[in-house]
């Protein structure tokens, strides 16, 4: 059976309306997605049936997992965060600036951690064998960058806009355009991959991959804001993103243990 | 509204989870990232296994970090497991002397992912483990596990969480292979499925 949009659509419609019973019933706010995401197919077969141990990390402040590993000037190199300077020619697209803060759950900021960013390119072509959309390739524009968080948690990219593109999950699936972040906290527990959108995407509605956050003040949280402060004269537009790590913050204690 | 302002608490909420999707394979694997320990290391160990779904088919597309100590149980707090050359902009890899203690794997096309780094030591009344990070396509939130080491009994007897897992502490515990090397296979779902962790 072919898979369209409106069965997508009914089935994003129905988990929202389970969330909101859920929620109406006392159940806390969901921040997150959850693994058992059906619309989004390829979640079937790869989340646990078994509800997940919880660990109380107050109990034990000798777990390895409330430390995080540690990265510095020597795994990045300075222009890492610049994607439009890494090759010879200028890539194809709107050059953009995105920046923001990385936060835990106290509003504190996470300093000098790793941010790895990836996306396609402006047609929506990611530099990936495996990618068979046949969008053109930019031979100036890979899509990687790196930068490690500032003495304020703060992060910049200067980056071209990447496009949406299709995928496979159902008849006429597009993503709406996306910068994927993988991010470091203090503890190894606050690990967040994730990914950033741009504001007013009409594609939104039609995404199962954005929709499986099925709780809309949480869903905006991955919309950045444009920003004119960030945008730079004559060359960039700006989008403020700022990231707030969930799970157990480190207990900033002693070096080596 | 992704402008937080840290002086108000009911706006620092989390950012949610993503799945990392198949297109990370040029972003995030390294050279070196599963050759955690320094060379001729005399604890090196080898963990290796597959990740497997629901159905018991391998995932080629899946993405796994190490996080442990050393072995004497103290965590480093060493960069450098990246390392990258400010000529080419390319890696250079791990400098073959400092122990960082963390790297990152990714299965091959038969869903199989391996990893060289130091035996962990105990820290607490934990018995020794590697703290895993697991990653995949149609995996909306990232899954915690731990390896164990096999071999103490009385210490894997005596760590909390496998006391409170019962009859699925053995997913937990990697199965002892010649020359210091350890199975450990990840089954995200279905029987045998591997116990995954929340951290609160
Ligand atoms: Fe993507």
């Amino acid at each position: 059976m072919t898979l369209t949009q409106q069965d997508i659509d009914q089935e994003i419609a129905a988990e929202r309306a389970a969330y909101d019973k859920r929620v109406a019933d006392g159940a806390p706010v969901e921040h997150h997605p959850r693994r058992a995401y059906a619309p989004y197919r390829s979640s079937v077969l790869r989340h646990p049936k078994q509800p997940l141990v919880t660990i109380d990390t107050s109990k034990d402040p000798e777990m390895v997992e409330l430390h995080s590993p540690a990265f510095g000037e020597r795994d990045i190199t300075e222009i890492d965060s610049d994607l439009t300077r890494q090759h010879t020619g200028e890539p194809i697209g709107e050059r953009i600036t995105v920046s923001g803060r990385l936060l835990d759950r106290h509003g504190r900021p996470v300093r000098g951690q790793l941010i790895e960013i990836w996306q396609a390119n402006s047609a929506g072509r990611y530099a990936h064998r495996r990618e068979q959309h046949d969008a053109p390739l930019d031979p100036n524009f890979t899509g990687v960058g790196r930068t490690l968080t500032d003495a304020d948690g703060r992060y910049r990219f200067t980056t071209i806009q990447p496009g949406p593109y299709p995928w496979r999950n159902h008849v006429g699936a597009w993503r709406p355009a996306h910068i994927h972040f993988s991010v470091f906290g203090t503890a190894f527990a606050q690990r967040l991959v994730t990914q950033m959108y741009f504001p007013n995407d009409p594609l939104f509605p039609y995404d199962p991959i954005l929709q499986s956050v099925t709780d809309e003040a949480a869903r905006q949280r991955l919309v950045a804001t444009y920003d004119h402060s960030l945008s730079v004269p004559e060359f960039s537009l700006g989008y403020h993103w700022d990231i707030v790590l969930d799970g157990p913050a480190a207990t900033w204690t002693e070096e080596g243990r | 509204m992704t402008i937080i302002d840290t002086a108000d608490p009911d706006q620092v909420l989390p950012t949610p989870s993503h799945t990392v999707g198949p297109f990370y394979g040029y972003a995030l694997p390294f050279p070196g990232g599963e050759e955690v320990a320094p060379l001729g290391h005399p604890d090196t160990i080898t963990v290796h296994g597959r990740v497997l779904d629901g159905a018991g088919d391998p995932l080629p597309d899946a993405l796994i970090e190490l996080w442990g100590p050393r072995p004497d149980g103290t965590v480093p707090r060493v960069d450098g497991s990246l390392r990258r050359d400010p000529a080419t902009g390319g890696h250079l890899g791990r400098n073959g002397v400092e122990f960082t203690g963390w790297g990152r794997s990714q299965t091959d096309a038969g869903g199989h992912w391996y990893a060289r780094t130091l035996r962990p030591g105990a820290r607490g009344r934990n018995a020794p483990y590697l703290g895993v990070c697991v990653f995949a396509r149609g995996l909306l939130v990232h899954l915690f596990t731990r390896i164990y080491l096999p071999g103490d009994d009385a210490a894997l007897a005596a760590d909390p969480l496998l006391a409170r897992v019962g009859d699925r502490r053995d997913t937990l515990i990697a199965g002892a292979e010649p020359d210091g090397t350890y199975r450990f296979d990840i089954r995200l779902q279905g029987e045998g499925e591997t116990v995954f962790l929340e951290f609160q």
